[in-house]
Protein backbone atom coordinates (compact mmCIF):
# COMPACT_ATOMS: atom_id res chain seq x y z
CA UNK A 1 0.00 0.00 0.00
CA UNK A 2 1.36 3.35 -0.88
CA UNK A 3 2.32 6.09 1.85
CA UNK A 4 1.76 9.19 0.32
CA UNK A 5 3.21 12.43 1.53
CA UNK A 6 4.84 15.46 -0.01
CA UNK A 7 8.46 16.77 -0.71
CA UNK A 8 8.53 20.60 -0.47
CA UNK A 9 11.56 22.76 -2.02
CA UNK A 10 12.25 25.50 0.12
CA UNK A 11 15.09 26.91 -1.63
CA UNK A 12 11.98 27.16 -4.94
CA UNK A 13 8.99 28.73 -2.92
CA UNK A 14 8.36 31.78 -3.82
CA UNK A 15 5.12 32.10 -0.97
CA UNK A 16 3.42 33.35 -4.28
CA UNK A 17 0.08 31.77 -2.65
CA UNK A 18 -0.70 30.16 -5.88
CA UNK A 19 -1.19 26.53 -4.23
CA UNK A 20 -3.71 28.33 -1.79
CA UNK A 21 -5.33 30.06 -4.72
CA UNK A 22 -5.58 26.64 -6.47
CA UNK A 23 -6.95 24.71 -2.95
CA UNK A 24 -9.71 27.48 -2.43
CA UNK A 25 -10.74 26.99 -5.94
CA UNK A 26 -10.58 23.11 -6.29
CA UNK A 27 -11.85 22.37 -2.57
CA UNK A 28 -14.68 25.41 -2.33
CA UNK A 29 -12.96 26.72 0.81
CA UNK A 30 -14.80 29.58 2.41
CA UNK A 31 -13.84 33.09 1.99
CA UNK A 32 -11.68 33.57 5.62
CA UNK A 33 -10.48 29.84 5.67
CA UNK A 34 -7.35 27.89 4.12
CA UNK A 35 -6.23 24.37 4.04
CA UNK A 36 -3.05 25.40 2.97
CA UNK A 37 -0.69 28.66 4.00
CA UNK A 38 2.65 30.15 3.24
CA UNK A 39 4.60 30.26 6.27
CA UNK A 40 8.36 32.95 6.25
CA UNK A 41 10.99 32.52 8.70
CA UNK A 42 13.36 34.84 9.17
CA UNK A 43 16.69 34.45 11.24
CA UNK A 44 19.57 35.78 12.14
CA UNK A 45 21.77 39.29 13.01
CA UNK A 46 21.77 41.78 10.37
CA UNK A 47 23.18 41.42 7.12
CA UNK A 48 23.45 38.31 7.86
CA UNK A 49 19.98 37.03 7.73
CA UNK A 50 18.51 33.42 6.45
CA UNK A 51 14.90 33.27 5.06
CA UNK A 52 13.23 30.05 4.80
CA UNK A 53 9.69 30.31 2.73
CA UNK A 54 7.43 27.15 2.89
CA UNK A 55 3.91 25.89 1.77
CA UNK A 56 1.99 24.18 4.80
CA UNK A 57 -0.95 22.08 5.30
CA UNK A 58 -2.29 19.01 7.28
CA UNK A 59 1.43 16.90 7.51
CA UNK A 60 -0.69 13.41 6.85
CA UNK A 61 0.92 12.29 9.88
CA UNK A 62 2.05 8.98 10.27
CA UNK A 63 0.95 9.31 14.31
CA UNK A 64 -2.06 10.64 14.33
CA UNK A 65 -3.30 12.12 17.54
CA UNK A 66 -6.52 13.96 15.62
CA UNK A 67 -7.58 10.52 14.89
CA UNK A 68 -7.29 9.17 18.03
CA UNK A 69 -9.05 11.76 20.41
CA UNK A 70 -11.96 11.52 17.79
CA UNK A 71 -15.01 10.52 19.89
CA UNK A 72 -17.02 8.96 16.66
CA UNK A 73 -14.59 7.77 14.01
CA UNK A 74 -15.17 10.62 11.68
CA UNK A 75 -10.93 11.25 11.84
CA UNK A 76 -9.86 8.59 9.87
CA UNK A 77 -7.16 7.22 7.76
CA UNK A 78 -8.36 6.48 4.41
CA UNK A 79 -7.77 3.38 2.88
CA UNK A 80 -5.27 4.59 0.00
CA UNK A 81 -1.99 6.23 1.14
CA UNK A 82 -2.10 6.56 4.64
CA UNK A 83 -4.33 9.84 3.97
CA UNK A 84 -6.05 11.33 7.03
CA UNK A 85 -9.39 12.39 6.47
CA UNK A 86 -12.81 13.33 8.18
CA UNK A 87 -16.05 12.44 7.41
CA UNK A 88 -18.20 15.33 7.72
CA UNK A 89 -21.44 13.21 8.20
CA UNK A 90 -19.75 11.67 11.32
CA UNK A 91 -17.77 14.74 12.63
CA UNK A 92 -19.91 16.43 15.41
CA UNK A 93 -18.08 19.44 15.45
CA UNK A 94 -16.36 18.77 19.02
CA UNK A 95 -12.97 20.53 18.15
CA UNK A 96 -11.35 17.69 19.90
CA UNK A 97 -8.95 16.92 16.54
CA UNK A 98 -8.72 21.05 16.17
CA UNK A 99 -6.75 21.29 19.47
CA UNK A 100 -5.52 17.68 18.98
CA UNK A 101 -3.05 18.63 16.39
CA UNK A 102 0.36 20.17 17.12
CA UNK A 103 0.56 22.20 13.95
CA UNK A 104 -2.75 24.07 14.22
CA UNK A 105 -3.63 22.78 10.31
CA UNK A 106 -7.70 21.78 11.19
CA UNK A 107 -10.17 24.82 11.25
CA UNK A 108 -13.95 24.52 11.79
CA UNK A 109 -15.81 24.72 8.87
CA UNK A 110 -18.54 27.06 8.41
CA UNK A 111 -20.98 23.94 8.30
CA UNK A 112 -20.08 22.52 11.41
CA UNK A 113 -17.59 20.01 10.80
CA UNK A 114 -13.97 19.64 11.12
CA UNK A 115 -11.73 20.51 7.71
CA UNK A 116 -7.90 20.65 6.70
CA UNK A 117 -6.26 19.50 3.56
CA UNK A 118 -7.62 15.66 2.10
CA UNK A 119 -4.39 15.62 -0.43
CA UNK A 120 -6.84 16.30 -3.17
CA UNK A 121 -7.82 12.15 -2.85
CA UNK A 122 -10.42 13.00 -4.97
CA UNK A 123 -7.93 13.72 -8.19
CA UNK A 124 -5.02 11.87 -6.79
CA UNK A 125 -7.47 8.27 -6.82
CA UNK A 126 -8.37 9.68 -10.51
CA UNK A 127 -4.57 9.54 -11.33
CA UNK A 128 -3.79 13.48 -11.25
CA UNK A 129 -1.78 15.69 -8.93
CA UNK A 130 -3.17 17.69 -5.83
CA UNK A 131 -4.39 20.77 -7.18
CA UNK A 132 -1.89 22.78 -5.16
CA UNK A 133 1.26 20.41 -6.45
CA UNK A 134 -0.17 21.03 -9.87
CA UNK A 135 -0.23 24.63 -10.31
CA UNK A 136 3.23 25.71 -8.92
CA UNK A 137 4.66 27.54 -10.99
CA UNK A 138 8.09 27.17 -9.62
CA UNK A 139 7.23 23.48 -9.54
CA UNK A 140 8.87 23.17 -5.08
CA UNK A 141 6.41 20.76 -4.57
CA UNK A 142 6.42 17.02 -5.18
CA UNK A 143 3.72 14.39 -4.51
CA UNK A 144 4.03 10.76 -4.19
CA UNK A 145 4.57 7.24 -2.57
CA UNK A 146 7.08 7.65 0.28
CA UNK A 147 7.52 3.91 0.39
CA UNK A 148 8.84 3.60 -2.98
CA UNK A 149 12.11 4.00 -3.17
CA UNK A 150 12.01 4.45 -7.26
CA UNK A 151 9.43 7.53 -6.69
CA UNK A 152 10.33 11.37 -7.23
CA UNK A 153 10.03 12.20 -3.95
CA UNK A 154 11.81 9.45 -2.17
CA UNK A 155 14.72 9.79 -4.44
CA UNK A 156 14.55 13.41 -3.74
CA UNK A 157 14.84 12.79 0.37
CA UNK A 158 17.87 10.64 -0.63
CA UNK A 159 19.41 13.34 -2.74
CA UNK A 160 18.85 16.30 -0.60
CA UNK A 161 18.90 17.84 3.11
CA UNK A 162 15.43 18.01 4.30
CA UNK A 163 13.52 18.99 7.41
CA UNK A 164 10.39 18.33 8.90
CA UNK A 165 7.81 20.43 11.08
CA UNK A 166 8.05 20.22 14.92
CA UNK A 167 9.82 17.01 15.14
CA UNK A 168 9.82 16.96 18.82
CA UNK A 169 5.79 16.61 18.36
CA UNK A 170 6.59 13.08 17.42
CA UNK A 171 3.87 12.84 15.07
CA UNK A 172 5.93 11.68 11.85
CA UNK A 173 4.73 14.12 9.74
CA UNK A 174 4.82 12.98 5.58
CA UNK A 175 5.63 16.33 4.30
CA UNK A 176 9.00 17.02 3.66
CA UNK A 177 10.82 20.25 3.02
CA UNK A 178 14.50 20.84 1.15
CA UNK A 179 16.93 23.34 2.27
CA UNK B 1 21.58 44.06 17.41
CA UNK B 2 20.44 40.84 19.08
CA UNK B 3 19.60 38.05 16.43
CA UNK B 4 15.91 38.16 15.19
CA UNK B 5 13.63 35.60 14.53
CA UNK B 6 10.61 36.17 12.63
CA UNK B 7 7.63 33.69 11.55
CA UNK B 8 4.83 34.96 9.45
CA UNK B 9 1.81 32.67 8.24
CA UNK B 10 -0.96 33.61 6.01
CA UNK B 11 -3.23 31.16 7.15
CA UNK B 12 -5.48 33.16 9.89
CA UNK B 13 -7.96 30.82 10.17
CA UNK B 14 -10.82 31.88 12.84
CA UNK B 15 -10.36 30.50 16.35
CA UNK B 16 -6.97 29.41 15.57
CA UNK B 17 -5.13 32.10 14.81
CA UNK B 18 -3.22 34.18 16.03
CA UNK B 19 -3.30 31.53 18.89
CA UNK B 20 -5.81 28.41 19.17
CA UNK B 21 -9.31 29.62 21.22
CA UNK B 22 -11.50 26.80 19.61
CA UNK B 23 -12.73 26.24 23.15
CA UNK B 24 -14.21 28.90 25.20
CA UNK B 25 -16.64 28.99 27.89
CA UNK B 26 -18.66 25.75 27.22
CA UNK B 27 -15.43 23.65 27.85
CA UNK B 28 -14.54 25.32 31.32
CA UNK B 29 -18.32 25.20 32.22
CA UNK B 30 -18.83 22.02 31.60
CA UNK B 31 -15.50 20.63 33.26
CA UNK B 32 -16.17 22.70 36.33
CA UNK B 33 -19.91 21.18 36.59
CA UNK B 34 -19.06 17.79 35.74
CA UNK B 35 -15.92 17.85 38.37
CA UNK B 36 -18.00 19.16 40.95
CA UNK B 37 -20.69 16.67 40.44
CA UNK B 38 -18.25 13.91 39.70
CA UNK B 39 -16.71 15.33 43.50
CA UNK B 40 -20.72 15.48 44.99
CA UNK B 41 -21.05 11.77 43.44
CA UNK B 42 -18.16 10.28 45.87
CA UNK B 43 -19.31 12.32 48.88
CA UNK B 44 -22.56 10.46 48.24
CA UNK B 45 -21.83 7.27 47.50
CA UNK B 46 -19.28 7.37 50.77
CA UNK B 47 -22.31 8.19 53.00
CA UNK B 48 -24.93 5.53 51.25
CA UNK B 49 -21.54 3.16 52.12
CA UNK B 50 -21.18 3.87 55.32
CA UNK B 51 -24.89 3.81 56.12
CA UNK B 52 -25.39 7.59 56.62
CA UNK B 53 -28.33 7.53 55.07
CA UNK B 54 -30.15 5.67 58.51
CA UNK B 55 -30.05 9.57 58.93
CA UNK B 56 -33.09 11.40 57.70
CA UNK B 57 -30.83 14.58 56.48
CA UNK B 58 -28.36 12.72 55.29
CA UNK B 59 -26.78 15.14 52.23
CA UNK B 60 -27.05 12.04 50.58
CA UNK B 61 -30.53 12.90 49.79
CA UNK B 62 -30.30 15.85 48.07
CA UNK B 63 -26.88 15.89 46.47
CA UNK B 64 -28.22 13.62 43.40
CA UNK B 65 -31.23 15.72 42.77
CA UNK B 66 -28.64 18.89 42.51
CA UNK B 67 -25.98 16.53 40.63
CA UNK B 68 -28.72 15.69 37.77
CA UNK B 69 -29.77 19.63 37.07
CA UNK B 70 -25.75 20.83 37.33
CA UNK B 71 -24.55 17.68 35.19
CA UNK B 72 -27.43 18.55 32.57
CA UNK B 73 -26.31 22.28 33.04
CA UNK B 74 -22.77 20.77 32.45
CA UNK B 75 -23.57 18.72 29.11
CA UNK B 76 -25.94 21.46 27.81
CA UNK B 77 -23.27 23.73 27.79
CA UNK B 78 -21.39 21.14 25.84
CA UNK B 79 -23.87 20.53 23.35
CA UNK B 80 -23.49 23.95 23.05
CA UNK B 81 -20.42 24.26 21.94
CA UNK B 82 -20.61 21.40 19.37
CA UNK B 83 -20.40 22.79 15.99
CA UNK B 84 -22.33 20.16 14.20
CA UNK B 85 -25.06 19.55 17.00
CA UNK B 86 -27.56 17.44 14.54
CA UNK B 87 -25.01 14.86 14.32
CA UNK B 88 -24.46 14.58 18.30
CA UNK B 89 -26.15 10.99 18.00
CA UNK B 90 -23.05 10.15 16.29
CA UNK B 91 -21.35 9.99 19.94
CA UNK B 92 -23.34 6.78 20.38
CA UNK B 93 -23.15 4.44 17.62
CA UNK B 94 -19.39 3.89 18.56
CA UNK B 95 -17.07 3.51 21.10
CA UNK B 96 -13.54 4.73 20.82
CA UNK B 97 -10.66 3.52 22.76
CA UNK B 98 -8.44 5.96 22.39
CA UNK B 99 -10.76 8.66 22.35
CA UNK B 100 -11.79 10.16 25.87
CA UNK B 101 -14.13 12.08 24.65
CA UNK B 102 -15.77 8.44 23.33
CA UNK B 103 -14.63 7.86 27.27
CA UNK B 104 -16.62 10.65 28.64
CA UNK B 105 -20.12 10.26 26.09
CA UNK B 106 -20.31 6.57 27.88
CA UNK B 107 -19.09 7.24 31.34
CA UNK B 108 -22.47 9.74 31.22
CA UNK B 109 -24.39 7.47 30.29
CA UNK B 110 -24.01 5.61 33.06
CA UNK B 111 -23.50 8.62 35.59
CA UNK B 112 -27.22 8.96 35.27
CA UNK B 113 -28.29 5.69 36.45
CA UNK B 114 -26.36 5.90 39.47
CA UNK B 115 -27.43 9.33 40.64
CA UNK B 116 -31.59 8.32 39.53
CA UNK B 117 -30.75 4.99 42.03
CA UNK B 118 -29.31 7.12 44.72
CA UNK B 119 -32.55 9.59 44.28
CA UNK B 120 -34.79 6.48 44.56
CA UNK B 121 -33.16 5.44 48.29
CA UNK B 122 -35.42 7.99 49.25
CA UNK B 123 -37.07 10.47 47.03
CA UNK B 124 -38.02 14.10 47.88
CA UNK B 125 -41.84 14.66 48.82
CA UNK B 126 -42.31 16.80 46.04
CA UNK B 127 -41.54 13.81 44.02
CA UNK B 128 -43.54 11.07 45.73
CA UNK B 129 -46.89 13.68 45.80
CA UNK B 130 -46.65 13.75 41.83
CA UNK B 131 -45.58 9.60 41.17
CA UNK B 132 -46.47 8.22 44.67
CA UNK B 133 -45.04 4.60 42.57
CA UNK B 134 -41.66 6.15 43.60
CA UNK B 135 -42.16 4.85 47.03
CA UNK B 136 -42.42 1.47 46.78
CA UNK B 137 -39.28 1.26 44.76
CA UNK B 138 -37.84 3.40 47.50
CA UNK B 139 -38.94 0.72 50.10
CA UNK B 140 -37.74 -2.29 47.87
CA UNK B 141 -34.08 -0.84 48.16
CA UNK B 142 -34.13 -0.25 51.17
CA UNK B 143 -35.21 -3.94 52.04
CA UNK B 144 -31.75 -4.73 50.93
CA UNK B 145 -29.26 -2.70 52.70
CA UNK B 146 -26.01 -4.37 50.61
CA UNK B 147 -28.11 -3.20 47.38
CA UNK B 148 -27.97 0.65 49.35
CA UNK B 149 -24.23 -0.53 49.95
CA UNK B 150 -23.88 -1.28 45.86
CA UNK B 151 -25.33 2.09 45.02
CA UNK B 152 -22.68 4.27 46.87
CA UNK B 153 -20.14 1.94 45.73
CA UNK B 154 -21.86 2.57 42.18
CA UNK B 155 -22.10 6.13 42.97
CA UNK B 156 -18.18 6.79 44.13
CA UNK B 157 -16.45 4.59 41.45
CA UNK B 158 -18.67 6.28 38.28
CA UNK B 159 -17.51 9.93 39.97
CA UNK B 160 -14.28 9.20 40.12
CA UNK B 161 -14.20 8.13 36.40
CA UNK B 162 -16.30 11.57 35.69
CA UNK B 163 -14.30 13.56 37.63
CA UNK B 164 -11.04 12.13 36.31
CA UNK B 165 -11.71 11.99 32.66
CA UNK B 166 -12.60 15.61 32.45
CA UNK B 167 -8.79 15.97 32.98
CA UNK B 168 -7.69 13.33 30.67
CA UNK B 169 -9.63 14.33 27.99
CA UNK B 170 -7.30 17.93 28.20
CA UNK B 171 -4.27 15.47 29.14
CA UNK B 172 -4.01 13.75 26.34
CA UNK B 173 -3.43 16.32 24.09
CA UNK B 174 0.52 16.50 23.48
CA UNK B 175 0.09 19.61 20.99
CA UNK B 176 -1.07 21.30 24.37
CA UNK B 177 2.31 21.22 26.47
CA UNK B 178 0.52 22.95 29.50
CA UNK B 179 -2.37 20.13 29.37
CA UNK B 180 0.08 17.61 28.66
CA UNK B 181 0.91 16.22 31.92
CA UNK B 182 -0.92 12.87 33.28
CA UNK B 183 -1.25 14.66 37.08
CA UNK B 184 -4.25 17.00 35.23
CA UNK B 185 -6.32 14.39 36.13
CA UNK B 186 -5.82 14.37 40.23
CA UNK B 187 -5.53 17.93 39.68
CA UNK B 188 -9.41 18.03 38.50
CA UNK B 189 -10.49 15.16 40.61
CA UNK B 190 -9.45 16.79 44.01
CA UNK B 191 -10.48 20.02 42.74
CA UNK B 192 -14.06 18.63 41.78
CA UNK B 193 -14.36 16.91 45.19
CA UNK B 194 -12.76 20.56 47.09
CA UNK B 195 -15.91 22.54 45.05
CA UNK B 196 -18.04 19.52 45.98
CA UNK B 197 -17.37 19.48 49.75
CA UNK B 198 -17.90 23.10 49.76
CA UNK B 199 -21.02 22.73 48.20
CA UNK B 200 -22.25 20.46 49.98
CA UNK B 201 -21.12 21.67 53.36
CA UNK B 202 -23.23 24.91 52.64
CA UNK B 203 -26.50 22.94 52.19
CA UNK B 204 -25.92 20.60 54.67
CA UNK B 205 -28.17 19.74 57.25
CA UNK B 206 -26.56 17.42 59.21
CA UNK B 207 -24.06 19.31 61.81
CA UNK B 208 -22.09 16.36 61.40
CA UNK B 209 -21.52 15.94 57.59
CA UNK B 210 -21.29 19.95 57.67
CA UNK B 211 -18.36 20.00 60.07
CA UNK B 212 -16.73 16.68 58.29
CA UNK B 213 -17.04 18.45 54.60
CA UNK B 214 -15.37 21.23 55.59
CA UNK B 215 -12.15 19.34 57.29
CA UNK B 216 -12.13 17.38 54.10
CA UNK B 217 -12.16 20.56 52.04
CA UNK B 218 -8.79 21.75 53.93
CA UNK B 219 -7.60 18.37 53.04
CA UNK B 220 -8.56 18.19 48.97
CA UNK B 221 -7.04 22.08 49.37
CA UNK B 222 -3.83 20.50 51.09
CA UNK B 223 -3.86 18.25 48.35
CA UNK B 224 -4.40 20.75 45.37
CA UNK B 225 -1.53 22.77 46.49
CA UNK B 226 0.95 19.59 46.25
CA UNK B 227 -0.33 18.60 42.79
CA UNK B 228 0.14 21.86 41.43
CA UNK B 229 3.56 21.94 42.74
CA UNK B 230 4.19 18.31 41.05
CA UNK B 231 2.47 19.53 37.82
CA UNK B 232 5.21 22.58 37.44
CA UNK B 233 7.88 20.29 38.53
CA UNK B 234 6.90 17.83 35.46
CA UNK B 235 6.50 20.36 33.44
CA UNK B 236 9.62 23.11 34.53
CA UNK B 237 12.06 19.86 34.10
CA UNK B 238 10.47 18.74 30.95
CA UNK B 239 10.85 20.19 27.41
CA UNK B 240 11.21 23.97 26.14
CA UNK B 241 7.39 24.08 25.37
CA UNK B 242 6.56 22.36 28.36
CA UNK B 243 8.92 25.14 30.19
CA UNK B 244 7.59 28.13 28.37
CA UNK B 245 3.75 25.99 29.58
CA UNK B 246 4.20 26.60 33.29
CA UNK B 247 5.54 29.93 32.75
CA UNK B 248 2.39 30.87 31.27
CA UNK B 249 1.07 30.19 34.52
CA UNK B 250 4.23 31.32 36.81
CA UNK B 251 5.03 34.67 35.71
CA UNK B 252 3.57 35.17 32.19
CA UNK B 253 -0.25 36.72 30.85
CA UNK B 254 -1.87 33.80 32.93
CA UNK B 255 0.32 34.43 36.19
CA UNK B 256 -1.71 37.16 37.57
CA UNK B 257 -5.07 35.72 37.62
CA UNK B 258 -3.64 32.26 38.49
CA UNK B 259 -1.52 33.53 41.66
CA UNK B 260 -4.81 35.98 42.61
CA UNK B 261 -7.60 34.00 42.04
CA UNK B 262 -6.84 30.25 41.26
CA UNK B 263 -4.32 29.89 44.15
CA UNK B 264 -4.74 32.91 46.31
CA UNK B 265 -8.55 33.22 46.62
CA UNK B 266 -9.44 30.07 45.45
CA UNK B 267 -7.07 27.48 47.60
CA UNK B 268 -5.07 29.93 50.49
CA UNK B 269 -7.65 32.29 51.63
CA UNK B 270 -10.53 29.67 52.07
CA UNK B 271 -8.03 27.14 53.49
CA UNK B 272 -6.81 29.98 56.07
CA UNK B 273 -10.84 30.53 56.93
CA UNK B 274 -11.98 27.14 56.96
CA UNK B 275 -8.87 25.91 59.22
CA UNK B 276 -9.57 28.47 61.97
CA UNK B 277 -13.72 27.94 61.48
CA UNK B 278 -12.83 23.74 62.37
CA UNK B 279 -10.16 24.65 65.08
CA UNK B 280 -13.76 26.92 66.41
CA UNK B 281 -11.29 29.61 65.81
CA UNK B 282 -14.20 31.82 63.95
CA UNK B 283 -17.67 30.41 63.09
CA UNK B 284 -18.52 28.78 59.34
CA UNK B 285 -19.86 31.37 56.87
CA UNK B 286 -20.52 30.91 53.45
CA UNK B 287 -17.66 33.04 52.41
CA UNK B 288 -14.86 30.20 52.47
CA UNK B 289 -17.11 27.93 50.25
CA UNK B 290 -18.21 30.10 48.10
CA UNK B 291 -14.65 31.33 47.17
CA UNK B 292 -13.31 27.55 47.05
CA UNK B 293 -16.77 27.15 43.99
CA UNK B 294 -15.57 29.77 42.05
CA UNK B 295 -11.79 29.00 42.76
CA UNK B 296 -13.10 25.56 40.98
CA UNK B 297 -14.55 27.82 38.04
CA UNK B 298 -12.05 30.29 37.29
CA UNK B 299 -9.06 26.91 37.85
CA UNK B 300 -11.17 25.32 34.77
CA UNK B 301 -11.15 28.74 32.42
CA UNK B 302 -7.55 29.18 33.37
CA UNK B 303 -6.44 25.65 32.18
CA UNK B 304 -8.58 25.97 29.25
CA UNK B 305 -7.51 29.20 28.23
CA UNK B 306 -3.85 29.13 28.50
CA UNK B 307 -3.47 25.02 27.76
CA UNK B 308 -4.76 26.26 24.09
CA UNK B 309 -2.00 29.05 24.23
CA UNK B 310 0.78 26.88 25.01
CA UNK B 311 1.91 25.38 21.70
CA UNK B 312 5.22 24.23 20.04
CA UNK B 313 7.37 26.41 18.08
CA UNK B 314 7.45 26.37 14.54
CA UNK B 315 10.72 27.35 13.75
CA UNK B 316 13.36 25.37 11.75
CA UNK B 317 16.11 27.70 10.71
CA UNK B 318 19.62 27.03 12.85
Amino acid sequence: MPRYGMVIDTRKCVGCQDCVIACKTENNIPEGYNRDWIVTEAKGKFPDIQLEIRTERCNHCSETPCVSCCPTGASHIHDVGGVVLVEHNMCIGCKACVEACPYDARFIHPDGYADKCTFCIHRVEKGQKPACVEVCPTYCMYFGDLDDPNSEVSKLLQSRKWHINLPDAGTQPNIFYLV
Amino acid sequence: MNELLELTTTRNNPHVDPSMAMWEWQIPVYLFLGGMVAGMMIIAGYFLFSGRHKESNCSCFFIPIVSVVLLSLGMFALFLDLAHKLYVWRLYTTFQFTSPMSWGAWILILVYPALIANILIKPAKWMTDRIPKLNEYSKKINDHPFLVKNIGIANMILGMMLGAYTGVLLSTMGSRPLWNTSLLWVLFLVSGLSAAAAFVHLFAKNKYESELLAKADNGFLIIELFVFVMIFLGLLSSARPHIEAAHLLLSGAYAPVFWVFVIGIGIIVPLIIQLLAVNHKVSHTAIAPILVIVGGLILRFVIVSAGQYSHWFNAHLH
